[in-house]
């Protein structure tokens, strides 16, 4: 789970972010809401730990990761998180699969080979495997992201924007099939989004 | 997973850059790599064919050709000297001993040297079957002789007028044919390539036909006799000047062999620098392709490399991947620089030992190419290491925001 407190932020004088808490539980998810400018990636940033924000806790698993050390924090990054983002980056010489075997060489922790393969066919790239990822289509490769986000279980799962390069069809799907491996991994999901169409999907929203 | 796949891949995954950066080191070591050994080995087989000569005295002319057709074998001699001239210089007590060479036949292109047992002595050859030459027209071979040109113990041969040519038609064979009496162990000297035989036979072959059982080496007086040199060990210093002061009114001339041999080496140096300065330059921008090639592969691998810093990946690991990459790259070129410089040498070899019978051993380690390496892993790494440190000194949160 993950609770944020009282998080402000600012990159210099001029623009300051003062931040809603957050708190989403194990298995729960939660849809951060809001226009440009508003700071979503920036909250997402900061509850990721990739930015330290000017004041506040951010707490993921019981522990402050404002707190520590920025080698602890990537530790404790990979280790705990899933993060999936907006266009998805992945290892360009690496095949789809070999980018999925990446997750436990740099964090410790994930799927051997033969699970990795079936979770790619629960996600309908099976067939992709072998391929280099950009030889995949935009919904194949995000749903790539998603099978390398929660493929080492972990406690939090965030999604920077991730259906917004999607249409209807394939964003519907796209959140479906997260919420349902977030829910069987057992992580809190946690969607960042400007994308109206998603607030339907979750009773949990917060608006920025 | 691990650091090597990923450095292997991402090489691989541009491989125009990386090949040219390769290609550049290979040639840059492959030269230096070439010249090393052509100097070690052919200092190595220099020293021990001048083992303790201290003198050529031979006709006059160049001494440096006096010194590579009498030591080494490898040129014209300069003419013929009269024992009877040269007698009274290698009699002065300065000269502790004088080996006679006199030749002007080939077999095979294999020289016919005329001489004595001390010739063998000198280079301390061991003899792998049969004897030593007693009488004229016996003939002791060089190993490399009696496997290339097929001669066993007893085979007979006759000479053909010449130092290295090959025998044609229009040639003129000489009629007294010579025997195998005897066979050496390789020994890494000229003797390899020699066929030894008494100095009379020279002399008795160039006279009108003997039947070698009446040749009767006590009827050919020395003084009317010619030999082409003499080596000479000298007994005590200074003897080369009272000894070429000697020579200086007559047609002979007392070449210096270290002096000669240190001429020979300085020219051979001085070009062969020039190259290796040249090789030098090669390598330092063989180095600069893979820093370039490093520098523009993080720009375009910024986002990946963001990305797997998200996935937990510590800085520490990201500059390993990245230096692995500049390491394997520059290792390769390494080793390709050592596959090409040996094929070089191999030509070189082959083309030598045609000429000059010289061998040129491929598989040989230069101590030279150790600290190149060690010199190319050091560069190497610098050059590895500011796109590493580019790579891992990205803001994340930013990279990713303008992603």
């Amino acid at each position: 789970m993950i609770q944020s407190v009282n998080v402000q932020f600012s990159y210099d004088r001029n623009s300051s972010f003062r931040f809603p808490d957050v708190r989403c539980d194990k298995a729960e998810s939660l849809l951060l809401l809001g226009g440009s400018g508003k700071g979503k990636t920036t909250l997402l940033h900061i509850l990721a730990g990739l930015l330290t924000p000017t004041s506040g806790t951010v707490t993921i698993a019981g522990e402050d990761i404002t707190l520590m050390s920025p080698k602890n924090r990537d530790d404790f990054r990979g280790k705990h998180m899933g993060i999936i983002f907006q266009s998805a980056h992945f290892i360009a010489s690496l095949s789809a699969l070999d980018n999925l075997m990446m997750v436990p060489y740099l964090c410790g922790k994930g799927l051997n080979r033969t699970d990795a393969l079936a979770l790619m066919k629960r996600l309908g790239i099976d067939h992709h495997a072998a391929k280099s990822p950009q030889q995949m289509s935009v919904g194949e490769q995000q749903r790539l992201a998603i099978a390398r986000a929660i493929s080492h279980r972990p406690d939090v799962i965030f999604a920077d924007e991730p259906t917004s390069a999607l249409d209807d069809a394939n964003t519907r799907e796209v959140i479906a099939l997260l919420r349902e491996e977030a829910a069987q991994a057992g992580s809190s999901l946690l969607i960042v989004t400007h994308d109206a169409r998603l607030k339907a999907a979750f009773t949990n929203c917060i608006e920025l | 997973m691990n650091v090597m796949k990923i450095a292997w891949r991402n090489l691989w995954h541009k491989p125009l850059n990386t090949i040219l950066g390769i290609v550049l080191l290979a040639f840059g070591i492959g030269i230096i790599s070439l010249l090393t050994l052509l100097r070690e080995q052919m200092g190595a087989s220099f020293d021990r064919n001048v083992k303790d000569i201290d003198f050529v005295l031979a006709a006059k002319g160049s001494p440096v050709q006096s010194i590579l057709a009498n030591v080494y074998h490898i040129d014209a001699p300069t003419g013929n000297i009269k024992m009877s001239e040269a007698q009274r210089l290698i009699r002065n007590p300065m000269v502790e001993q004088a080996i006679p060479l006199a030749y002007g036949d080939n077999y095979e292109r294999f020289r016919i040297v005329g001489t004595n047992e001390k010739y063998l002595q000198h280079y301390q050859a061991e003899l792998g079957q049969g004897n030593i030459f007693s009488k004229p027209f016996e003939a002791v071979l060089g190993a490399k002789v009696a496997a290339e040109a097929n001669l066993t113990l007893g085979s007979e041969f006759t000479s053909v007028h010449g130092y290295d040519r090959a025998a044609s038609s229009e040639d003129h064979h000489h009629q007294n044919p010579f025997v195998v009496v005897g066979i050496l162990k390789p020994s890494g000297t000229v003797l390899d390539n020699l066929i030894l035989t008494p100095v009379e036979s020279v002399w008795l072959v160039h006279e009108h036909p003997v039947d070698p059982a009446e040749g009767d080496s006590a009827m050919l007086a020395a003084e009317e006799k010619e030999v082409t040199a003499y080596l000479i060990k000298k007994r005590n210093k200074g003897a080369f000047g009272m000894l070429s002061k000697m020579a200086e009114n007559t047609t002979m001339q007392l070449a210096n062999v270290a002096v000669e041999n240190s001429r020979l080496m300085n020219n051979f140096s001085l070009g062969t620098n020039t190259v290796a300065a040249l090789a030098v330059v090669i390598v330092m921008i063989s180095l600069l392709s893979v820093f370039i090639t490093l520098l523009n592969a993080m720009k375009e691998r910024k986002y990946e490399m963001a990305v797997m810093r998200t996935m937990g990946a510590s800085r520490a690991k990201l500059l390993s991947m990245v230096w692995t990459e500049g390491i394997l790259s520059v290792l390769m070129g390494y080793v390709c620089g050592l596959l090409l410089g040996r094929v070089a040498l191999f030509l070189l070899g082959t083309y030598l030992e045609e000429g000059f019978h010289y061998g040129l051993n491929i598989f040989s380690f230069s101590q030279w190419e150790v600290i190149v390496l060690g010199l190319v892993l050091i560069l190497g790494t610098f050059a590895a290491l500011l796109p590493a440190l580019k790579a891992t000194r990205t803001d994340i949160s930013k990279t990713l925001s303008h992603a």
